[in-house]
């Protein structure tokens, strides 16, 4: 058998992103009633390029006062927000999509700048995807009662949101979006290695006039984001990250009136059939698990090949990742960035090396790793099974559990024997085989012959402990309405 | 020889072909590589000709154009070939004498192949006793389309039998195959029939080359070389009308295939107005401005 060589090849010479267009400032204060200003801790921490370890800007640490003082405004808004005319509120929406639009670039830079995520996933995917959906749940605004026939509809009131660092602008847009379209008032806080294009988000916000207190945006990490769980007027919260946060926060409300919806962690299985369309398959495969460097709660980072094909399968995958290019989140050729923050590089290596200390046969892209910078080279495991804890534990990372198959019932009890209940793949050319799958995998999201496709219109999140609710479509709008 | 089996033939979803060809036009190729990709794709290039209005005298200006594509620009390569009709190639191999241009000659009744096999046989000795050094063949596509797959290879095996020392394209005519599952199948049979290379399309057909087609075929090509170690050549056809799109076609080879497949043995372009345009460009990357197309002869 011969090999193909694609380490040798013609090689791309740098094509950088310019930095020259955007707009940093030194230090970020809290968006509290349509105001920067100063937190009352009068604390900053950094904000860090996880490819360079360069500090980028401080941002501010809100604390308890600060979280009170955002909930006052959001609950003073309330009054006015949730009366104005549904086509109104609808304007102010559509504003700031045009407006991220029209900043996209922008904020595509800061995105990758803060986040480590190559430039064409923030340019390409995050920045149009968010706007695209302030302009959906724009244009649900004045048909909710359409959405929801036969009953009377009423938004809840202030809204406590907190977003992880995986995809930030995007997470929030999708919190963002539904709950003033429903005419609640929100208070949210980003994560804490990724504050700054939610800042970048405020700035647009108090430019395109929206009425104040509506949207306030507090910065800093678990401990403000608990005073946002437990303040005693907030009546919702969404919260999207990690199971065992999201435990955490149902416990501590429960008894409260505040409603809840939890977009938590994943274990996605891909199961790739033998009669599936193979060199798609593993382009599928590659953009499951290493989209956006695997910081992905519904990545398909559990891989079930049939056996039949495990051999050709295996060695296309290690072949295509010859091909990936790692480096630069700024460079447009880059195809996988940097990992997040040093934390989430540690909690990688940490699996990785359970990963061989079980016995399981590593694969990792030969690469060239800068000694600056948070990196980690796309991985995979061979010989593991659903007793290794790579297999059962969300990584969080590029890091692939490969385990093969013999039969469809086989692979589905494989499938759902695992805690969590987000997403799945299914690829094969035989319709019927798709709708026993999608039927039968105790997943929130299947998709077939394709991953990790997201849509404004297409509802979003888990089963078990992958999660509660909805985000996106005409279901994200129920998160954020009263039924009577 | 051996009749593949076509029930291995790997199946292609169309959705994720798009997909990753859509990210190969991403790439962003700039400096000394988008120079050195520019030569690449001049010394790629097929000239091609292919009217039923050509005549010795416009075969001639042609082949001296691909002799002396720009020569005020230093360093640049040749095209690969012309490519002209069977009755043409005389005239071609005289003009080109002395030089390592190779002059290829469609047959087997192009563009149609709608003739009998011996009409095919005799139309191929010709352009190859006219001294032609490769072969662009047609398959028959309405037997393909009617399933007939054995007479589609057992054609394209006597044609290779007839080539001699002639290099045999096989032109699928992807434009009137349908589906991309048609233009893996196909590719299959034109490889384990002889096929030294497989060639989208005529030029007659709309579409002609398109990079999914490509793409798919280029697939082919890997998975035949994997089994066999067996290296067959790819020429896209028609529609590569820019430097920027014959970039994105080598972007495509690069990632598909690796460095190996990336020299004119294995890969050509099939174009008739690309070398201007890519000669357009090179001035621009020495010089920095833009140059006038009229300052290009066009022959």
């Amino acid at each position: 058998m011969s090999n193909i060589d694609l380490n040798k090849i013609w090689n791309y010479t740098t094509a950088n992103e310019s930095k020259d267009h955007i707009l940093l400032k030194e230090k970020y204060d809290l968006f509290i009633n349509g105001k920067f200003v100063k937190s009352n801790s009068r604390k900053y921490f950094n904000s860090v390029n996880p490819a360079t370890d360069e500090i980028i800007a401080k941002i501010s640490e809100a604390n308890k006062e600060d979280i009170d003082l955002a909930v006052k405004a959001a609950n003073s808004a309330f009054k006015s927000w949730s009366k104005l005319k549904a086509k109104e509120r609808a304007k102010y929406i559509f504003r700031i999509a045009r407006m991220i639009q029209e900043r996209a670039k922008e904020f595509a830079v800061i995105e990758s700048m803060d986040g480590g995520k190559p430039i064409r996933e923030s340019r390409d995917i995050d920045i149009p995807l968010a706007a695209n959906h302030f302009f959906y749940y724009a244009g649900w605004a004045d048909k909710l009662e359409y959405a929801f026939p036969n009953t009377s509809l009423e938004p809840i009131g202030v809204a406590g949101q907190i977003i992880p660092w995986n995809f930030p602008l995007l997470m929030a847009a999708w919190k963002i979006a539904p709950a003033i379209a429903c005419g609640n008032t929100v208070v949210l806080k980003p994560a804490e290695t990724t504050s700054l294009t939610a800042l970048k988000l405020a700035e647009i916000i108090q430019e395109s006039g929206l009425p104040k207190g509506v949207v306030n945006i507090v910065t800093g990490g678990g401990k403000t984001g608990s005073e946002i769980v437990n303040h005693p007027n907030i009546d919702k919260i969404a919260f999207t990250g990690s199971t065992k946060v999201g435990k955490l926060i149902k416990r501590s409300i429960a008894g409260t009136h505040k409603k809840l919806t939890l977009e938590l962690g994943g274990k996605g299985a891909n199961i790739i059939f033998a009669d599936a369309a193979i060199d798609q398959a593993v382009e599928g495969i590659i953009n499951a698990i290493f989209f956006n460097q695997g910081h992905v709660c519904c990545a398909g980072s559990r891989l079930f090949v049939q056996e039949s094909i495990s051999e050709i399968v295996i060695e296309k995958l290690k072949e295509r990742m010859s091909s990936l290019i790692i480096g630069d989140p700024l460079d447009k050729n880059t195809d996988i960035g940097a990992i997040n923050s040093k934390e989430q590089l540690a909690t990688i290596k940490k699996y990785i090396n359970i990963g061989m200390e079980e016995g399981g046969e590593i694969y990792q892209k030969k690469c060239i790793i800068s000694e600056t910078g948070n990196w980690c080279p796309p991985t995979l495991f061979l010989n593991v099974s659903q007793s290794h804890t790579i297999v059962q534990e969300e990584i969080f990372g590029p890091v692939l559990a490969i385990q093969t198959f013999r039969t469809i019932d086989e692979v589905i009890e494989k499938a759902n024997n695992t805690p969590y209940g987000l997403s799945a793949g299914v690829w094969t050319e035989k319709g019927s085989k798709i709708f026993k799958l999608t039927k039968e995998l105790n997943a929130g999201v299947v998709w077939a012959n394709t991953y990790n496709k997201f849509d404004p219109t297409s509802p979003f999140g888990g089963v078990k402990e992958s999660g509660i609710g909805r985000e996106g479509g005409l279901h994200g709008l129920k998160a954020y309405l009263k039924f009577k | 020889m051996s009749f593949p089996n076509l029930l291995t033939v790997p199946k292609i979803d169309k959705i994720g072909v798009e997909e990753r060809v859509n990210r190969f036009c991403k790439r962003s190729i700039k400096n000394s590589s988008k120079t050195h990709g520019l030569h690449l794709a001049l010394s790629m290039i097929d000239l091609t000709t292919l009217d039923g209005k050509d005549t010795p005298e416009n075969v001639k200006r042609m082949c001296y154009k691909a002799n002396h594509l720009h020569d005020s620009l230093q360093g640049i390569p040749k095209v690969a070939a012309v490519c002209v009709y069977p009755t043409m190639v005389k005239y071609a191999k005289k003009e080109l004498k002395g030089t390592k241009i190779k002059v290829a000659s469609v047959a087997t009744g192009f563009p149609s192949g709608q003739s009998s096999l011996d009409v095919k046989l005799s139309d191929t000795k010709f352009a190859v006793n006219e001294g032609a050094d490769e072969i662009d063949m047609v398959i028959s596509r309405g037997k393909f389309l009617a399933g007939e797959y054995n007479f589609v290879f057992d054609e394209i095996a006597s044609i290779k039998e007839v080539c001699g020392k002639a290099h045999l394209k096989v032109i699928l005519e992807t434009g009137e195959l349908d589906t991309l599952d048609n233009v893996r199948k196909a590719s299959e049979i034109a490889i384990y029939a002889g096929a030294d290379f497989i060639k989208t399309s005529t030029g007659k057909i709309n579409p002609a080359s398109t990079m999914p087609v490509t793409y798919v075929m280029l697939n082919a090509i890997k998975d035949y070389y994997k089994k066999t170690g067996i290296k067959i050549g790819m020429k896209p056809a028609g529609g590569i009308s820019s430097a920027k799109i014959a970039l994105q076609y080598l972007v495509m080879l690069n990632e598909t295939l690796g460095y190996e497949w990336m020299n004119k043995d294995l890969f050509r372009f099939g174009a008739s107005s690309l070398a201007n345009d890519v000669l357009m460009q090179l001035q621009r990357q020495e010089s920095g401005y833009y140059e006038s197309i009229d300052y290009f002869s066009k022959d």
